[in-house]
């Protein structure tokens, strides 16, 4: 009825060893390659343990050794037919100047979506201000905004104290942290199909725009690019790529003109996925930082027009690198 | 691919081996989170106390440290246990759990941080609630995480060989005096009981004193019914030791 067990574990039992011991250098040195005769030999034990599972599983029932057995084979059944290239161990400069900017203009199309959701989200903001300036503080529902721009104004530019003395370093925590809960969240929301990361993009649009109008239309220009631009150049632009992240996201559940499976579609795009959205993080450690020790400033301080062309050369080098760093490396 | 029963997903490899993968189950799944958040908290603590003393020298730059930190460590947690022990959180590898991708082929680090960042709408609005009621809907038990990731979470049961010296360790066995009955008893006795009596055997250690007395009452009282053995051969054995030369013999 059942085949000698003691016989057939001593027989088998230096195989299965040899094959853990195989794994564990695999899965500890994921960077290393096998020489082409351990790769064979690899094989040939993933093989001679996947026939002794098959005997264990007819000829006994011993479910504890099954087990073993099982879970051996599926360790290296994952080695042995993982397609997706390996891993390379980590190098933060090659990562940042070549993945990350590549990643985001494989992923142009989503990243177009993210940015056209905002822009509309802005468009309404402001026309909805310009409509019905009652409605400014359910556009903007945050107290320091809903004062009127010339009177904030005024504030900033004859403030004789500096209201962040000695907080400047939490300030930029908590907003570093904040913006990049955000970007995660604008990503995250993809699995809603897009619907959820559209909502959220068109939401920051909406008081971005009323915003805008307000300050515009109050005859702050000056101010409020002043304001806005040394950070909002690189913190817009990260909420954006979180968007673009959330669209991808959202592609591959969706699959529209796609004939691979979601799981394939899914595979295809989360290295890309996390690289984007890791590198929109980065961005907002500096963003946050800008924005504490510097757009916090306004004239006499530092004079609109430094903050200004600060934020302007911001943009571009921004635009700039995500458009051609890496373009050379394979 | 297919799952095999509810709680179970069946593999087959190109070599045609069929081999089943445990899933968890939401339950388990919420424990070791329970386990994971004390960790968190525990080590949030510490840098807390750590930087509450650095806030002597400069309070806002130690209050800085503790929020990123903080924000590191929460999100960074699940990310950095899951890779690097192959799936496992403090957590996870307390109850046993592991995470896989759902073909089991090897775990990409991509796979682990897409898990990991969609706890923001699975954790939504309180105690993953939305990811509760995920894994509840899906078939293998996967939160919205693991679906974006193409994860499963399975029951890990272990890789340590199993120990068969116990009951293979050449002891003298009295049953194997008479041949002729131990075939007899090979014979009868179905590999579901044969199955059952082994683990019981390899486990009894884990049983309480009282159950396992009445595990191997009942055992030894079956197989008693299968062959009558001379009363002189097992009078002095007891329950457990019949049952444990029963097992010598049918493996």
């Amino acid at each position: 009825m059942i085949i000698d067990l003691a016989r057939f574990v001593a027989a088998e039992r230096p195989y299965w060893a040899e094959l853990e011991k195989t794994l564990e250098r695999i899965e500890r040195y994921p960077e290393q390659h096998l020489e082409l005769d351990a790769l064979l030999r690899f094989h040939e034990l993933y093989e001679r343990a996947s026939a002794d599972l098959a005997k264990i599983e007819t000829f006994a029932s011993e479910p504890e050794l099954r087990r073993y057995l099982e879970d051996l084979v599926a360790r290296a059944y994952g080695e042995i037919h993982e397609t997706r290239e390996k891993q390379r161990r980590l190098n933060l400069w090659r990562w940042f100047t070549e993945t990350f900017p590549q990643a985001f203009r494989r992923r142009l199309r989503p990243f177009l979506l993210s940015a056209a959701v905002t822009v509309a989200g802005c468009l309404f903001g402001g026309m909805a201000l310009h409509i019905d300036p009652d409605a400014k503080p359910v556009l903007m529902p945050f107290p320091n905004l809903n004062e009127s721009p010339a009177e904030r104004v005024h504030k900033e530019e004859t403030a004789s104290k500096d209201r962040l003395a000695g907080q400047k370093s939490t300030f930029a925590a908590e907003l570093m942290t904040h913006n990049t809960q955000v970007a995660i969240f604008t990503m995250a929301m993809g699995i809603t199909w897009g619907a959820g990361t559209a909502i959220a993009l068109f939401y920051n649009g909406v008081i971005l725009g009323a915003v805008g109008y307000d300050y515009i239309a109050g005859g702050q220009t000056p101010f409020l690019l002043g304001w806005l631009l040394p950070h909002g150049a690189v913190e817009i632009p990260s909420i954006l790529l979180g968007g673009q992240a959330g669209f991808l996201l959202a592609g591959a559940l969706i699959g529209w003109g796609s004939r691979k499976t979601r799981r394939d579609r899914l595979r295809e795009i989360s290295r890309d996925l996390v690289t984007i959205i890791f590198g929109a993080a980065l961005l907002l450690v500096w963003a946050g930082i800008v924005e504490s020790f510097f757009s916090q400033y306004h004239q006499p301080v530092i004079p609109y027009a430094l903050k200004i062309a600060f934020g302007l050369t911001e943009l571009v080098v921004l635009a700039i690198f995500l458009a051609r760093s890496g373009r050379r490396a394979r | 691919m297919r799952a095999a029963r509810a709680n179970t997903l069946l593999l087959r490899t190109p070599e045609g081996v069929l081999f089943t993968l445990p899933l968890a189950s939401p339950v388990s799944r919420f424990l070791a989170w329970i386990v994971d958040v004390a960790c968190i908290a525990t080590a949030s603590g510490v840098v807390e106390k750590i930087l509450g003393a650095l806030g002597v020298i400069n309070k806002g730059v130690a209050n800085a440290t503790y929020i990123v930190a903080y924000f590191v460590i929460s999100i960074g947690y699940g990310i950095a246990f899951e890779w690097y022990w192959r799936g496992q959180t403090l957590g996870k590898r307390a109850l046993r759990l592991r995470v896989m991708d759902e073909q089991a082929l090897k775990l990409d680090f991509s796979q682990v941080v897409v898990r990991n960042l969609l706890r923001f709408i699975d954790a939504f609005p309180a105690l993953y609630l939305v990811g509760g009621i995920a894994s509840f809907a899906s078939r293998r038990f996967q939160r919205l995480g693991d679906l974006a990731a193409s994860t499963i979470v399975v029951r890990n049961p272990g890789t340590a060989q199993p120990d068969l010296q116990q009951l293979l360790g050449g002891k003298y066995n009295s049953l194997l005096e008479h041949r002729h009955l131990a075939a007899r008893l090979r014979q009868r006795a179905t590999p579901e009981a044969a199955s059952v009596a082994l683990e019981a055997v390899l486990r009894r250690d884990e049983f309480d004193p009282q159950a396992r007395l009445q595990l191997f009452a009942e055992l030894a009282e079956h197989f008693r019914s299968l062959v009558d053995f001379p009363p002189e051969i097992v009078e002095q054995l007891s329950d457990e030791q019949y049952v444990r030369n029963v097992v010598a013999i049918l493996y």
